[in-house]
């Protein structure tokens, strides 16, 4: 049966039990660069066709289209880049470090489709500082496949074409991997996000040149989708959310792992619960609530869990797939605590360039911390929301902004999740008797 | 209070060559004076600044905003325990906890014979296997009191096999001078010329 065929279907993690697939031998062994072969017979116009033609939904966070997204690159500008958004660092995620440290050719080969493509003349490829072992296995892979004639001067003995891939790694910054930041990293600045517009930096990017900024999973679909086609990538998967994703799931579940599932047809209750992916809750606990895509997404609950992991629903349904990280809830979950650590991240790593963001979620971190403490105020949860609505207009989802980037509003998910559904259990932390204002340790509302 | 050594200058010349434009190489640069020293020295910064054409200020500018960047000393094994939300579910606090009564010392706090320095960082993308830590940036996945009880004995002996702070890859990146596309500055570049392939064309022979 097809579909039994399609969930047995890995397109790329197939080498993650293969011993030596990060190894130029191993990854030659099981059909590795036939990608790069295959597009290089065609012309570069017709391989960014086939990208379009699989629909291939970008697998960063935001899941915008690939191949439209590569479109915007303005004509007759030159030199154009790539840059490879390795900087996995949102809380629950975890599926680029793995397909980097194991299956480090298949993104290379991914990265040099995608030079051959739209003519990208050097490709950086920027791995989150904290992967040391993602770094050497990048750096191992590249230093392999220069020596064999795939990267660097004349790919695969062509006169024609020839692009370096750079291997650079960051320093420690979640903001990083928004994707204007990105590229101020690369330019060797502090990374802060760009003002916008331009909206994308394919118009002006790294040195203010026309940029491709593209996550390392999307990328590592390329060398499948250019060997078997886009109409086959696309006939995988759901409608709008084609191919197949991959999603961690973690937190209180009996086999946390990280799967690679059709995309869009499988379900939350699916992937949660059935024993080949994440087993379910331990026995007794029942399900409190769940992260649906990463630690920015509004979260999701018990009637949730017939959902399809598809970015439409989801979106529709009020939160996001984002970078595939589903963290599971209990109900031993103490959701306050839970939810000041969500917001205690946001806090910490915003980069302070726009005010409501840099205020906001510190005062939101500073009120949940003396709410954990018992010293929060009657009018402290409406005051939360408060900060939540500064920072993010009329609390909606999609949330509008007030700030450059995303991460002020990604502080809001939680809060405005948690309160609505769990107030009773924010509001037994607030003391019988209000607390004096004078005698809380120097916060002001 | 070092500048680069010859040894690090070398590699510092061959990872600039690899951007078009050599201010590109900072942070790159800086985690090898890391690696040289342990931490970023002031001298390694102005040194770095003369290297990428850029003052000491803005070097310190971009080093001061990275975490893992440190301008000062720390213990020979940076011992990072995660406590993003899967950590934190699974009991990251009671093990930061633990490490601060072992360990003697805050986050962010040095062991008093400089071997050991503790933080509690964000998401180190390992969430399945909560909870985890990092030792100078190499994991140690699903631990409990007792693991990290061991891990620090075998980091008082020198035993863990782990490299001291500041050293990340063990294999850094080396393109042959033959196989190297060329790196361009960034203007005054056309259109590369394999735009022009159009192999259906051969193939009609038209």
């Amino acid at each position: 049966m097809t579909a039994v065929a399609a969930q047995d279907l890995k397109i790329i993690t197939s080498r993650f039990d293969v011993e030596d697939g990060h190894t130029l031998a191993g990854y030659e062994r099981t059909g590795g660069y036939a990608g790069l072969r295959r597009a290089m017979e065609m012309a570069p116009a017709d391989v960014h066709g086939e990208v379009r033609t699989a629909s291939l939904l970008g697998r960063g966070g935001a899941g915008f289209p690939a191949g439209v997204k590569w479109g915007f690159c303005p004509p007759g500008v030159w030199p154009r880049y790539l840059v490879v958004n390795g900087d996995e660092s949102e809380p629950g995620t975890y599926k680029d470090r793995l397909l980097m440290e194991r299956d480090p050719h298949q993104l290379i080969e991914g990265c040099l489709i995608a030079c051959y493509a739209l003519g990208l003349s050097q490709c950086f490829l920027y791995v989150r500082g904290e992967m040391a072992h993602a770094q050497e296995r990048l750096a191992a892979a590249l230093n392999e496949a220069y020596e064999a004639g795939y990267v660097g001067a004349n790919v695969l003995g062509a006169d024609d074409f020839s692009v370096d891939i750079t291997l650079h790694w960051g320093a420690g910054a979640y903001i990083v991997g928004e994707e204007t930041a990105l590229i101020e990293s690369l330019e060797g600045n502090r990374g802060m996000p760009r003002l916008k517009p331009p909206y994308f930096p394919a118009s002006i990017g790294l040195y203010g040149k026309p940029t491709i900024v593209n996550n390392v999973e999307t990328l590592a679909n390329l060398p499948w989708i250019v060997s078997n086609g886009g109409d086959a990538f696309a006939a995988m998967g759901a409608e709008s959310s084609t191919g197949t994703r991959v999603f961690a799931v973690s937190g209180h579940v009996v086999t946390p792992g990280v799967f690679e599932v059709p995309f869009g047809t499988t379900t939350f209750r699916d992937i949660i619960f059935d024993p080949r992916y994440a087993g379910g809750l331990h026995p007794g606990r029942t399900l409190k609530t769940f992260i649906p895509g990463g630690a920015s997404a509004p979260w999701f609950f018990d009637e949730h869990l017939d959902i399809p992991l598809e970015k439409a629903t989801v979106d529709k349904a009020g939160s996001m797939l984002g970078s595939g990280a589903i963290v599971v809830m209990d109900d031993t979950t103490d959701v306050v605590k839970a939810c000041h650590n969500v917001v205690r991240f946001f806090a910490r790593e915003s980069c302070g360039k726009c005010t409501p963001c840099r205020e906001g979620t510190s005062w939101l971190e500073k009120i949940l911390s003396r709410i954990l403490a018992g010293q929060g105020r009657p009018q402290d949860l409406d005051l939360l929301m408060d900060v939540c609505d500064n920072i993010s207009p009329g609390i909606n989802w999609p949330p509008r902004q007030t700030t450059i980037c995303p991460l002020g509003p990604s502080a809001v998910s939680p809060i405005a999740s948690a309160l609505e559904r769990f107030r009773s259990e924010f509001e037994a932390y607030l003391p019988a008797t209000p607390v004096s204002v004078t005698s809380t340790s120097g916060v002001a509302s | 209070m070092a500048r680069l050594n010859p040894n690090s200058l070398t590699i510092a010349q061959e990872i600039i060559a690899r951007y078009p434009v050599p201010r590109s190489a900072l942070i790159p640069l800086l985690h090898l004076a890391q690696e040289q020293d342990g931490y970023v020295t002031e001298d390694a910064m102005a040194h770095i600044g003369e290297l990428v054409g850029v003052t000491p200020a803005e070097v310190m500018g971009t080093c001061s905003f990275y975490e893992m960047l440190k301008r000062e000393p720390v213990g020979d094994y940076m011992v990072n325990i995660c406590n993003g939300i899967s950590c934190h579910l699974l009991g990251s606090e009671n093990l930061i906890h633990h490490a601060e009564a072992i360990l003697g010392v805050r986050p962010g706090g040095t062991t008093a014979d400089g071997k050991i320095t503790l933080e509690a960082v964000e998401c180190i993308a390992a969430c399945t296997e909560a909870p985890c830590l990092q030792v100078n940036y190499r994991y140690r996945n699903q631990v409990s009191t007792e693991d990290f009880d061991q891990l620090v004995s075998e980091l008082r002996d020198d035993n863990a096999n782990v490299a001291p702070h500041g050293n990340l890859a063990k294999v850094r990146q080396h393109i042959g001078e033959e196989r190297r596309a060329g790196v361009s500055p960034p203007d005054g570049q056309g259109e590369p010329v394999w735009m022009a392939r159009n192999p259906s064309d051969n193939g009609d022979g038209s």
